[in-house]
Formats: structure tokens, sequence, C-alpha cells
């Protein structure tokens, strides 16, 4: 048991990885549910009352039950590995990244994210606090727009074969690519 | 409880996309500056086995716990909403380092702040589903 909790501890595989999260949809598949996070946020909105103003959110939300539960394991499942299933060494990042950031000026701290921009201590200034509130408004609007995020498109749609989630992925990629080397150097 | 088994395979999801270090906003911008093979691996791992597991659902019609056979999205034909909605979100996917299953995980691991970036996903849901009908789809 010890020896599982000591594998569980180090950073997983890239396959180890990618099978268990195949084996999370699997599980959902099989409980007659289907994998996909963005729709959570529609949800969240409907349930502010969004419905009484915008059609788009009216109507019922109960059957989306399901997924915010699954939602709120996932931040418990975010708990338990950092509490549980830590090792304490610095995430491994590529040489090259980690110079690529130092020049935009980001320096790598070896946590899961920068501390220098996901802190409150930087979200309590204006622009700190914008670039997390925009990142987070592209990610909600565009995921609506496209109607599906990486779970729903990546995973789900591909493994399905659907030719529009690999149009939605070819823009994920456009999107990525324009923030990280157009964007970033004008940002940061 | 029906929805136990939800929390617990979230548990599940939360605890695998926090090891696998796909929350990581560090592991994003590896993955879009191209200089580890590691993210790739990971979609490419569950996508192979996902596409094998999905056509061998099909072909058995498994049947989930509910006696029903497995739900598939397929998806609206079309071009501009997938590429421009897909576009806006990769560009939030590098700027927050996270896209909608991470922003949940994160909050548990240690970075509550990522409650504001949720907030922000909520605000664009919201104003897209205000300017839906002006928008190209």
């Amino acid at each position: 048991m010890n020896e599982f909790i000591e594998f569980l501890s180090t950073p997983w595989s890239w396959y180890f990885s990618g099978f268990m999260i195949a084996v999370v949809m699997f599980l959902l598949l099989w409980s007659g549910e289907r994998f996909g996070v963005s729709s959570t946020l529609k949800t969240l909105c409907s349930i502010g009352g969004a419905g009484k103003k915008v059609p788009f959110f009216a109507g019922g939300w109960k059957d989306q039950t399901w997924n915010l539960i699954f939602v709120l394991g996932g931040i418990i499942g975010g708990y338990i590995a950092v509490t549980y299933l830590d090792n304490g060494k610095p995430l491994n990042l590529a040489m090259s990244t980690v110079l690529d950031l130092k020049e935009l000026g980001v320096v790598f701290d070896g946590n899961l994210a920068p501390k220098s921009i996901f802190s409150w201590e930087n979200a309590f200034t204006l622009k700190g606090f914008l670039v997390l509130l925009l990142g987070g408004f592209l990610v909600g609007f565009g995921t609506r727009w496209a109607d599906g995020c990486t779970s729903g498109h990546a995973i789900s749609g591909l493994s399905n074969l659907q030719i529009p989630s690999l149009i939605a992925v070819v823009g994920f990629f456009i999107g990525g690519l324009l923030m990280t080397h157009i964007i970033f150097p004008l940002i940061f | 409880m029906k929805f136990s088994k939800y929390l617990l395979i979230g548990i599940l999801f939360g605890v695998v996309m926090t090891k696998s270090e796909a929350i990581s906003w560090y592991r994003i911008q590896e993955m879009f500056r191209f200089q580890s093979f590691h993210m790739y691996g990971i979609i490419g791992t569950a996508v192979s086995i996902g596409i094998v597991m999905m056509a061998w659902m099909k072909r058995i019609d498994f049947k989930s716990i509910t006696g029903a056979s497995i739900k598939q999205k397929i998806a609206e034909p079309g071009v501009l909403r997938y590429l421009l909605g897909g576009t806006v979100f990769g560009l939030g996917w590098a700027l927050s380092g996270a896209c909608p299953g991470p922003l949940y995980v994160l909050l548990g691991a240690n970075f509550p702040v990522f409650i504001i970036v949720i907030i922000g996903a909520v605000l664009g849901t919201f104003t897209y589903g205000v300017f839906k009908d002006k928008l190209p789809h």
C-alpha cells in the first residue's frame, strides 16, 4: 500500500495520465452521462437567474446537477492530490520553457502555476486582476461559442470522430499560439 | 445516493488532472511552445484509447447502468463557430493556463485565486448567451 501511495505521489507519466483520463471518460459514459466540463459554466448562469433575461439560459438545469457534483469532486481531488499525493519536488519543466518565460519576466517557481500571476497579492493589482478575469472571460465565451472545451471536443469529440471537434481543436491551437507568441510579449 | 458516484468520479478526475500536471499553467506554456511532449502525450493517449473504446461501445451497444445506450454527442455541422469560438477559447486557455476542468481543480489544489478566473468564465459564458444571435455560427 505504501509503495502504491509512493507511486501515485511521483509526477505521473503522460501515458498513465492519458490512460486515467480515458478511465474517467469510461466511468461517466457507464454512469449514463458524458465527459464535458464547460456546460457547468452555462449551468451556473442558469442558476444565477440569467434565464429570466437571456433565453439561452432559460429552461431547466436540474439534468446538469450531476456535472456540478462532478466538478465539486474535482475540487476535492485537487486538494487530495496536493495534500496527500505530493512528493514536494518542483515541476519538471523543460529548460527551454523556463528560459523563454524568464525573458518575458515570469520566473519559474516550481509550483503548478506561477505565484507571481496566480496569487491574491497579484490579484489585488489592477493589471493582475484584469489578466485573471480576461483569461477566464475568453475561456467562457469561446467554449460556449465553440460548444465545448478540451474535455468535450478534444477528448470526447475526437474519440467519437466528430469533424467539428477537430475544427474546434485547430481553433484552440490558433488561439493558444497567438496568445503565447504574439500577445504574451505585449502583456508581460 | 444517486449523485455520490459523480462525486467519486470527480475526485478521481481532480487527482488525475493534478498529478498529470495538466492543470499547470507552465505545462500549457510548454505545450504552446512545442518544448515538451508531455501534454501531447496525455491528450494523444486519452484520445487513442477513447477512439477504440467508443468504437467498441457502439459495436456491442454498450449499456450504461441506467440500461440505456451510451450518450454520444453528435456535433452540429459547421465550421465558423468551431474555428472562431475555438480560437477565442485558445486565447483564454493560454492566458489562464487552464481550461474549464482545471479551473475547478485548481481551486482545491492550493490556488483559490482561480475563483476570479471562474467568475470571468461565467461572465464570458453569459456574454456569449447575450450576443449569440449576432455571432456567426
